[in-house]
């Protein structure tokens, strides 16, 4: 049973599909889990649902501590998932694969997917690496509710591999809020905007581009290089971060990819 | 009652609350005063203010005309960054102080502030609904957002005014206020039930939303809320006087010719709308609606016809101030502005508490013994003298209690 939408991604990988009794609320991927029980999510974890479904292993998230308690008391194995960048996805790879039973899929799963990491990062080297603004938040139609990527955290890891430079990188936070002012100040010469849902319309990049039209000054917006990539898997650190990062080198380096 | 009592000995006086012209000067030099100093304190932050940010720039350069706006960097980041934000700072600074003094007038109470009657709330509440369901209704210069926290605000006022005339035709302060109150508590219960039912990044927006945010970042949104300001900044001109009265007891600015049920009703309409327009801007940034009118009447005094103007520019330049922190204590992140209003008006207040006598009560009563001679102060002070309410060289115990000379 899993509460992390990126780790039933993981275990469906690692093979272990069929083992899955049910699901979080927020789980659309792949699409088996649909079918699934829901059992709620981070904030609202359902623990009378959870112990009906007689789990022997229930995946959470680290900051549930409450709910981690109450399943020891009821005896039941947890596994604890802490978010810690893209090296944390190996990671937890390698340990799920050991706590359901196969190590061995969770090796090789990892070490495939740092090898195509490596390939796509070897694709893209020698290239100009863009000065990026990775954005994953904005409020519709203006530049108000802006959130980016800062230094830390796997989009961060992603736009390095795919040959890009975060112009946040020095704030250590997964998460900025940049002002109008530190957006002029930092000049990104390319805007990547990655969206979790729903799908691209054309006048999206239109109204994407009038909206980033009012900082005239910045090189991606003179240059008209405001990318925008949708995909719930450009959000979810699971295993799908290799196609995620591949997306994200296309962006940047579409010659890279002829 | 003590405060008839007092309208008794004065002079009977004809119907209207025009003041006679020996009282009127001294009104007048004191208003010219006080704009003087407040509005140069105003103008000079307003200037200084858009020097300073986390990223440096060269005012030469930003006014350099020869490289083309596009392409100047300091320009933009002073044009389009920073002057915005500010007017937007000042704006709303205005709006909510003034929208404070006039709901303390109207509720007759020390502690209410723009945020007391439920208008916030229900701003919120339709800006939480905005964000959590995506949105994307615009009308003019409106976008999704500021427009369902307008209509927020105007269902949660329409509610707490009908609730509050229902009755008679004056309004009920007590209705209003527990009204307001009561609308306070539901809309926050509807807002955290639509927190729990959004999406993550969405509650996470939404929360960013409630803490106050001034980065505009043009000036079409401040044209948008600027109508509704000015309107409400004109009402209350309008309505000054009577406010004076009206503090004091609606039996006793009856006594004196003031509509009441008319004044009441513009007060609330016009703060209403100072708020919500301040808040469809910029947020529920609290705070600076009871600070700010405190702090001026420490200052000046407590005659509305002084305290409004006052207020009105030393909001402006507090809320600027506040923001200046916010945009550069922690550069390149953001304090959200609202948590830097409160950090500084939460222990102010407490400082306020503790100097005027170590309990909530005598604080109102301070407040008000100020512009209501309470049965203690009957025997009044010499003019001029000062008294155990107010500094020496205030004039709020000497017999030129606003309204009532």
């Amino acid at each position: 049973m899993s509460l992390v939408p990126a780790l039933t991604e993981m275990l469906f990988a690692l093979g272990a599909g069929p083992q899955v009794v049910a699901v979080s609320s927020y789980d659309e991927f792949p699409p088996e889990v649909k079918s699934l029980p829901k059992v709620g999510a981070l904030l609202d974890p359902d623990m009378e649902r959870i112990l009906s479904l007689r789990p022997d292993l229930v995946i959470v998230y680290g900051s549930q501590t409450d709910l981690q308690a109450q399943l020891a008391r009821a005896g039941i194995r947890v596994f604890n998932y802490r978010h810690a960048g893209l090296a944390g996805v190996f990671n937890t790879l390698r340990e799920l694969g050991s706590a359901v039973g196969r190590a061995e899929a969770g090796d090789r799963l990892a070490g495939e997917i740092r090898g195509r990491l490596d390939a796509l990062q070897a694709r893209v080297r020698g290239r100009p690496r863009p000065r990026t603004l990775l954005v994953f938040e904005r409020d519709p139609a203006s530049l108000r509710g802006v959130y980016v990527s800062g230094g830390v955290g796997f989009l961060h890891d992603m736009l390095e591999i795919a040959g890009g430079v975060n112009v946040f990188a020095d704030v250590a936070r997964e998460s900025v809020q940049p002002s109008i002012e530190t957006m002029l100040a930092r000049a990104p010469e390319v805007i990547l905007e990655v969206r979790a849902t729903g799908l691209l319309a054309p006048t999206d990049i239109a109204d994407a581009k009038r909206a980033w039209g009012a900082l005239a000054s910045v090189p991606a917006v003179q240059r008209g290089r405001i990318l925008i990539l949708n995909g719930e898997h450009m959000v979810v650190p699971g295993p799908r971060v290799v196609q995620g990062t591949e997306a994200f080198a296309r962006a940047l380096h579409p010659d890279a990819f002829k | 009652m003590s405060t008839l009592d007092h309208v008794a000995d004065s002079k009977p006086r004809p119907a209207g609350h025009d003041e006679p012209l020996a009282a009127t000067r001294p009104i007048r030099v004191r208003l010219v005063r006080t704009l003087t100093a407040f509005g140069v304190l105003a103008v000079v932050t307003c200037l200084l203010a858009p020097l300073v940010g986390s990223a440096p720039i060269s005012l030469a350069r930003v006014f350099d005309r020869s490289i083309p706006f596009s392409d100047n960097v300091d320009a933009q980041i002073f044009f389009v960054a920073r002057m915005p934000r500010i007017f937007a700072a000042a704006l709303v600074g205005a709006a909510l102080a003034t929208a404070g003094v006039v709901f303390q007038a109207l509720l007759r109470n020390a502690l209410a502030t723009p945020f007391t009657l439920g208008v916030s709330a229900g701003a919120s509440l339709g800006a939480m609904l905005a964000i959590a369901f995506g949105a994307v209704v615009t009308a003019g210069p409106f976008s999704a957002v500021p427009l369902a926290s307008l209509a927020g605000a105007a269902i949660a006022a329409g509610i707490v005014y009908r609730l509050a005339t229902m009755q008679d035709r004056a309004m009920s302060t007590t209705v209003l206020l527990l009204a307001g109150v009561t609308l306070n508590s539901f809309f926050s219960a509807l807002i955290l039930f639509v927190q729990y039912i959004a999406d993550f990044a969405q509650v996470y927006r939404a929360t960013r939303w409630i803490m106050g945010d001034l980065d505009v970042g043009s000036f079409e949104p401040i044209v948008a809320a600027l109508p509704m300001m000015v309107i409400a900044f004109a009402i209350f001109a309008w309505i000054t006087s009577s406010l004076n009265l009206l503090s004091v007891g609606a039996d006793a600015a009856a006594a004196r010719g003031v509509d009441v049920g008319r004044t009441q009703r513009l007060a609330f309409i016009s703060a209403s709308l100072a708020t919500a327009a301040a808040v469809s801007l910029a947020g529920p940034i609290g705070f600076i609606g009871i600070v700010v009118p405190h702090l001026v009447r420490l200052m000046v005094g407590v005659d509305h016809r002084v305290v409004l103007p006052a207020s009105a520019l030393f909001g402006a330049s507090f809320l600027v101030v506040c923001d200046l922190g916010a945009r550069t204590l922690l550069a390149p992140l953001e304090i959200p502005v609202g948590v830097i209003t409160a950090m500084l008006g939460g222990p102010f207040f407490l400082w306020l508490l503790v100097r005027k006598g170590l309990s909530g009560s005598s604080v109102s009563r301070s407040f008000w013994a100020a512009s209501v001679p309470s049965r203690r102060s009957r025997v009044r002070p010499r003019p001029g003298a000062s008294c155990r309410w107010c500094r020496p060289s205030r004039r709020c115990c000497s017999p030129s209690v606003p309204g009532l000379r």
